[in-house]
């Protein structure tokens, strides 16, 4: 593996805090979203991530792997809360809407987490473009 | 290295093969940051560099034919696991100040092997033209 590699690697975690800050983008959009079931209520969303091994180094624990991957996104469990309100028109026949279950200080916390990893991936790469242009200029 | 060509550049070469790999490790570490159960992981320099003095003193199997493999001196790079100094509840042990630390570290690193080998060069064409450009 050359230097290159770590192009790919960065790259991965870049991609992966993108989709991480996109689901904050849609969690703290559908904040107040409401709907008239318990199943059509907006879930926070979450994405899920993990190691990607090497696939040459199958089985070497000395192989340093080959970044990060998003395995999906997932849906919270936490419980939908329900308001009364009969004035609403998507209130059902008791007069409950059921909003989403986001909670807008996680997300913000998530996004602040999600921007600096990502700051922390263009920093990996920067570094790693500076080291291979001085090795291309060795010599000179 | 080639064995007809003498050992131009000593143990740097291998010194930037290890920290081109360190880098590379580190990367890893850092695009990992987020990743439940992912343990962050280093290269151990002393037992990186014990492998090199070894191999550079002659200790290494020599290879007389083409598709034979050159002793052990990859394998011995072993990576260890850092010890975690704020472990987190999803078993998480990457700390990205510190991996930060060691990127930046490495670099500078590298860069020093790389120097090195550049004033050994620009030794060698000194050698070449008897010191006359």
């Amino acid at each position: 593996m050359s230097m290159f590699s770590i192009f790919s690697v960065a790259g991965s975690g870049m991609a992966a805090q993108s989709t991480r800050l996109n689901t904050v983008a849609s969690n703290l959009a559908n904040a107040d979203s409401v709907a008239s079931s318990p199943e059509a209520a907006y879930r926070s969303r979450e994405p899920l991530f993990a190691t990607v091994r090497n696939q040459q180094g199958a089985g070497d624990p000395n192989a340093p792997g080959d970044g990060v991957q998003v395995l999906g996104v997932t849906e919270s469990q936490a419980a939908i809360p329900r308001r009364y309100e009969p004035g609403n028109p998507l209130a059902d026949a008791d007069g409950y809407v059921y909003a989403s279950n986001v909670n807008p200080v996680d997300e913000l916390v998530n996004m602040i987490s999600a921007s600096r990893s990502y700051q922390n991936n263009v920093e990996v790469m920067n570094s790693a473009r500076q080291l291979l242009q001085k090795t291309l200029d060795l010599g000179k | 290295m080639n064995p007809s060509t003498p050992n131009l550049f000593g143990i740097h070469t291998q010194a930037l093969d290890l920290w081109q790999r360190r880098t590379e490790v580190l990367a890893n570490n850092l695009a990992n940051a987020d990743t439940p159960g992912y343990l962050a992981r280093d290269v151990d320099f002393r037992k990186v560099l014990a492998t090199a003095s070894d191999a550079a003193n002659g200790v290494a199997l020599e290879t007389d034919a083409p598709g034979q493999i050159a002793g052990a001196g990859r394998s011995a790079e072993a990576l260890a696991y850092r010890v975690p100094t704020q472990p987190s509840m999803d078993g998480n042990t990457v700390d990205a100040q510190v991996e930060q630390a060691a990127f930046a570290a490495n670099g500078v690193h590298y860069q020093a092997s790389l120097s090195f080998i550049t004033a050994q060069i620009r030794m060698l064409r000194m050698a070449i033209n008897g010191g006359q450009g």
